[in-house]
């Protein structure tokens, strides 16, 4: 069996520029950042980015890689909203699908099930059918004929998500509370991208924790990209929890200084520049 | 369409009450009345009728999820809980089921959870940055959408909710900002449009919407919304100078009740010691 282990710059040189691009997690909370600072070191832009969406969706949207996003928010989860996408919205920078949760949560199943759509009873009613003039309705062909949204499938080209373990294959595990999306999202993609914490063994991953644990499947999954940290500075339980000091700086810095200060160079150049940053702030 | 009556100083209302009503004698029909004795005199603050208020959601609702967002209705989800409504389920603001000792009880993740939404046993109480007189609710964007104002909070799950669970409203600050004509964005689903959807909205409920001025619901003939009581302290005048729409204000207007001595003590003792709800309500 193949050996899918890469580098995050191996996996971000087989995206291309206008993609569509979606990554897992859950506002702040374990986002593939490791990958996402990987593809803000190249020139890859005009993206189409699906998310459940945090700093992972504000980073990309403040250095302008995004054309059009297609989320239900976009929070720090302890900042409630996420300042880079709050700036790009009012100053109309990209494009916006605004669905709901669940809306987003049926595109991907759809996706992952090979179907066009899925009927949803959300979005009926609401906004969201204003501004997504795109968006169709389907009727029940039974007797209750009820009206729902017909949400069309998030296919994408791409996907970025990050787990606690991997083993060389791909098979993924997370440790945490939530599992978030991060299956579907593989699932509902031509090619995925997993970073893990750390990359084991396949027979160390049932060794301390159930198979239950073991969300996303080798046969879904194009690269495995060992990313220590890979997820801050969003939480990624129950390896660490979120770094709130330094998302308060994210959050109230201007894009150019922090890029300038954190972003210039490769990973392991970031990840020093926030160990000096936190010695600096003791 | 949108960007009109946001700033609330349009409101079209201009503060007068709808015509049929009573307004200043409302206010003191309701203070007759057998609960308002002792309004701003019992040392119960603002804070605390507000918790109650929320609490009052979940009277009644069985063994169903209460899905609280922000301080004070998680106080009040929790206080019913620990009172009168004892078979609650609630979170522990992520992924865990815990009982009122913090023993974790189920597993709920998002996934999970939006099932548990569609499966409709579950009452939400969210917040709302506009909301109109029936019931409409943005947290999304002020301003046009296409090029927001003022970027918020997105839809989130708001089109769900509304459409499948109870969903209640707390606002902690009522002004006119809030409470508008005509809100800038629909993400939670009012009365009237989905009067015009009857068979997907057939679990469209709107319990109450609790401010720091008062509860107010939807009990009319055309579903908008009513004063449905007064926190002690308040006039229906100063509800109808906050609100950017002529509210329905009843012949007489009680008071929000008053706590139990014991409710007193959980919020105060064991929910709440450090009084936090004192810095989400003002008064």
């Amino acid at each position: 069996m193949s050996d899918k282990t890469m580098t995050a710059e191996e996996a971000v040189a087989r995206l291309e520029s206008g993609m569509t691009l979606g990554i897992g997690g859950w506002g702040s909370r374990r986002k593939p950042m490791a990958l996402v600072r990987a593809l803000l070191r190249t020139e890859i832009t005009d993206l189409t980015v699906v998310s459940y969406g945090g700093p992972d969706v504000g980073m990309l949207a403040a250095a302008g890689r995004i054309r059009k996003l297609v989320a239900a928010f976009a929070t720090l989860d302890s900042i409630p909203l996420e300042p880079h996408v709050r700036a790009a919205r009012e100053r109309g920078t990209f494009a916006l699908t605004e669905v709901d949760e669940a809306m987003f949560m049926w595109g991907l199943h759809a996706a992952a099930n090979r179907l066009p759509f899925l009927p949803v009873r959300a979005g009926i009613g609401s906004d969201v059918m204003r501004v997504n003039p795109s968006l169709r309705t389907v009727t029940s062909p039974y007797a209750d004929g009820e009206t729902f949204v017909a949400m069309p499938a998030l296919r994408l080209d791409a996907a970025f998500v990050h787990v606690n373990r991997a083993d060389r294959l791909g098979d993924g595990q997370y440790l945490g509370p939530d599992p978030y999306f991060d299956d579907l999202f593989c699932e509902a993609a031509d090619t995925a991208y997993v970073s893990c914490e750390r990359i084991v063994d396949t027979a160390e991953l049932t060794k301390e924790a159930a198979p239950q644990s073991l969300l996303i499947k080798r046969h879904v999954v194009t690269g495995v990209v060992e990313a220590p940290n890979g997820a801050h500075f969003t939480s990624c339980a129950p390896d660490y929890g979120r770094d709130e000091p330094f998302q308060k700086r994210y959050a109230g810095t201007a894009w150019p200084e922090f890029a300038a200060r954190f972003l210039t160079g490769d990973e392991h150049a970031y990840q020093a520049a926030v160990r000096t940053w936190r010695e600096e702030e003791a | 369409m949108s960007g009109d009556g946001t700033g609330g100083d349009t409101g079209g209302g201009g503060g007068t009450l709808r015509s049929g009503t009573s307004g200043a004698d409302a206010v003191r029909s309701g203070t007759s009345g057998a609960d308002a004795v002792g309004a701003g005199t019992s040392g119960v603050t603002r804070a605390e009728y507000c918790v109650i208020a929320c609490a009052e959601a979940w009277r009644g609702a069985g063994e169903i999820l209460a899905s609280p967002m922000g301080l004070v209705p998680s106080l009040g989800a929790r206080l019913a809980r620990r009172t009168f409504a004892p078979d609650l389920l609630l979170t522990d603001g992520e992924a865990l089921l815990v009982g009122p000792d913090g023993t974790v009880e189920g597993w709920l993740p998002y996934r999970q959870h939006l099932a548990l939404v569609t499966g409709g046993r579950r009452h939400v109480m969210m917040g709302a940055s506009q909301i109109d007189r029936y019931g409409n609710q943005n947290i999304s964007c002020v301003g046009d959408w296409a090029r927001p104002r003022r970027q918020l909070l997105g839809v989130r799950g708001a089109p769900v909710n509304t459409l499948n669970n109870a969903t209640s409203y707390w606002i902690p600050r009522h002004s006119r900002r809030v409470f508008v004509e005509k809100v800038d964005m629909v993400c939670g689903v009012g009365y009237d449009r989905a009067a015009a959807h009857p068979a997907t909205a057939r679990f469209h409920r709107l319990p109450r919407v609790v401010s720091d001025l008062g509860v107010f619901d939807f009990a009319t003939p055309d579903h908008a919304m009513r004063l449905a009581s007064l926190h002690p302290g308040v006039t229906v005048e100063q509800v109808a100078e906050a609100t950017g729409f002529a509210l329905v204000v009843p012949e007489e207007v009680p008071y929000t009740r008053e706590p139990s001595a014991e409710e007193l003590r959980l919020i105060r003792e064991v929910l709440d010691p450090g009084n936090a709800r004192a810095g989400e309500v003002r008064g």
